[in-house]
């Protein structure tokens, strides 16, 4: 992927299987989240392929990949300030393969909201929910779409020790259901508990591949985050 | 529905038939001439907010679509039947703003607006080279048996069919759309939602309402051409009428249009030189003290007083 003269993503390959959480991780600035963007539909990708399933998804819409099953959160949370918590919710559920509406939509959202810790806040104005609860919301509506691959950009960044328990319990419960997840993260703890494989990047480059113990590990990896003494 | 929307409902519809028998009280004239334009604007201007409350798109094409309708009527008046003229004129709104749609709303937000208020001129423009050139005249007689008062009937019904069809937009999933749209349309494309194609529908009905009250409002000038048709003026009235009423409720437009309406007729009269200017200077003052509407500075108002209250729940 180039934007201008700027390379920012090359030489990536990876799979996900499904009821895999894949870790993504790499030092700020190698290309991440251009990668969420590559594979949500956001940013098409100049040269290389992304399939999903079986299907060729490089040149969809956001629309087109919602529709196909993906969902995502945002590095920096993206919550609808004038809809109301539950109407957050219902977003994610109207319009991709869930397709629900009425009395059922209300209730599928509510189940939502309880599960990701919410059940107290559906009366409450979108506007004043705390950082955390933000969060939540923001990964409610993208678990509305019931979908095949979650994409969480740095979920439990910004997050206080306590909050991140909270945070990683969460994603844990999701990975217990069997859901098939991508996480970018900077907070290790999470990456090694939570994830199957782990895919590091640096400058826009897949420098290693493998478990959490085995990728974070890898010299390349050590190098990339602590520099060459430590290698 | 809840017995509060029955009530609602009761209400709405005695406003109507009040409105429906004021040409029928004895010497209202004075009375019509003001509650004509107040019904006009309120179609026009709760029209646009259908399409441009919920997606922030500020369009200036209504003169353009209002014209359209007008034409459709002055041009065909002598040789088809009046009410397949309204509808040709609708039709002919819907394909105009499809078009423009189309070719423009996947732009941002500002070459939008540029391009609608371009298009009322290109269009005027368009109209007084074929009249020129092949008709040998600048403007159309309208001469038809239409009174006043059956042009306001008229004009209530589109109020009505208006307002249905935004409360029917807004309890649709199109209307969830745009308001998911309105908020982040980065995200409404996450949600797999056709932000291109919401914005062109939404507003093709209102090009179709505009067009169908230019088309109805033609037989009261007996006479049009394309500067007044196709006046930007209207464009703006009715954009500083929706924003000075509120766009974020169905009915917010028609707070903007009666005291905005009443207010233009004092200025026009008193004023007739200025009014241009005073136009802008009110758009101005709309927009900096209070881009919400009178309705949106009244429900945050109810808002905060709510959250202000001992034991509101907070995140």
């Amino acid at each position: 992927m180039r934007f201008s003269g700027l390379r920012a993503v090359d030489c990536l390959s990876f799979n996900v299987r499904e009821n895999e959480v894949v870790g993504l991780i790499g030092p700020n600035g190698s290309g991440k989240t251009t990668t969420m963007n590559l594979i949500s539909g956001v940013f098409k990708p100049t040269h290389g392929d992304i399939v999903l399933g079986d299907r060729l998804i490089s040149d969809w819409s956001t629309r087109e990949v919602a529709r196909a099953g993906v969902a995502r959160t945002f590095q920096l949370v993206r919550i609808l300030p004038t809809l109301s918590v539950v109407e957050n919710v219902m977003a994610g559920a109207v319009f991709g393969s869930k397709r629900l509406w009425g009395r059922e939509l209300n209730r599928y959202a509510i189940r939502l909201l309880e599960k990701v810790g919410l059940g107290e806040m559906i009366n409450v104005p979108t506007a004043s929910l705390t950082y955390i609860n933000e969060k939540r919301l923001e990964l409610a509506r993208a678990l509305a779409s019931d979908p095949r691959l979650l994409l969480l950009d740095e979920w439990l960044a910004g997050l206080n020790p306590t909050e991140l328990q909270i945070g990683i319990d969460l994603i844990k419960t999701l990975r217990d259901e069997g859901r098939t997840i991508i996480l970018v993260e900077h907070v290790m703890d999470a990456i090694r508990s939570l994830c199957d494989t782990c895919v590091v990047m640096n400058t826009g480059s897949k420098i290693a591949e493998g478990s959490p113990q085995q990728a974070l590990s890898h010299p390349e990896v050590i190098k990339a985050y602590l520099g060459e003494d430590h290698a | 529905m809840r017995f509060s929307d029955y009530c609602s409902l009761t209400l709405v519809i005695g406003l109507f038939i009040l409105a429906a028998l004021l040409p029928l009280i004895p010497d209202s004239d004075y009375l019509m001439s003001l509650a004509l334009p107040i019904a006009m604007y309120t179609v026009l201007a709760t029209s646009w907010a259908l399409f441009s409350g919920p997606t922030h798109y500020i369009s200036l094409a209504t003169g353009a679509f209002y014209g359209v309708g007008a034409y459709v009527v002055g041009t065909g008046i002598e040789f088809i039947p009046y009410p397949v003229l309204l509808l040709i004129a609708g039709f002919s709104g819907i394909v105009l703003a499809g078009l423009v749609g189309i070719a423009t709303l996947r732009l941002s937000g500002v070459y939008f607006v540029i391009f609608t208020l371009g298009l009322a001129e290109l269009i005027r423009q368009l109209v007084t080279w074929i009249q020129n050139n092949f008709t040998g005249s600048r403007g159309l007689y309208v001469l038809t048996d239409i009174t006043e008062n059956y042009i306001y009937w008229q004009l209530i019904a589109l109020t009505a069919l208006v307002f249905l069809v935004g409360w029917l937009i807004k309890r649709s999933r199109l209307g969830f759309a745009l308001r998911i749209i309105g908020n982040d349309e980065l995200v409404a494309g996450h949600c797999g939602i056709n932000s291109a194609g919401c914005k062109v529908i939404l507003f093709m009905v209102s090009g179709c309402f505009a067009a169908v009250v230019g088309a109805v409002m033609a037989p009261r000038f007996t006479y049009i051409e394309p500067s007044m048709a196709f006046s930007p003026e209207l464009s703006f009235q009715v954009v500083i009428m929706a924003l000075l009423g509120g766009v974020h409720r169905l009915w917010g437009p028609l707070v903007g249009v009666i005291p905005f309406t009443l207010l233009w007729e004092v200025i026009a009269s008193s004023f007739p030189t200025q009014t241009v200017l005073l136009l802008g200077v009110s758009f101005l003052l709309i927009v900096y003290f209070i881009p919400d509407g009178v309705v949106g500075r009244l429900e945050d108002l109810v808002k905060s007083m709510r959250l202000a209250r001992p034991g509101s729940n907070r995140g």
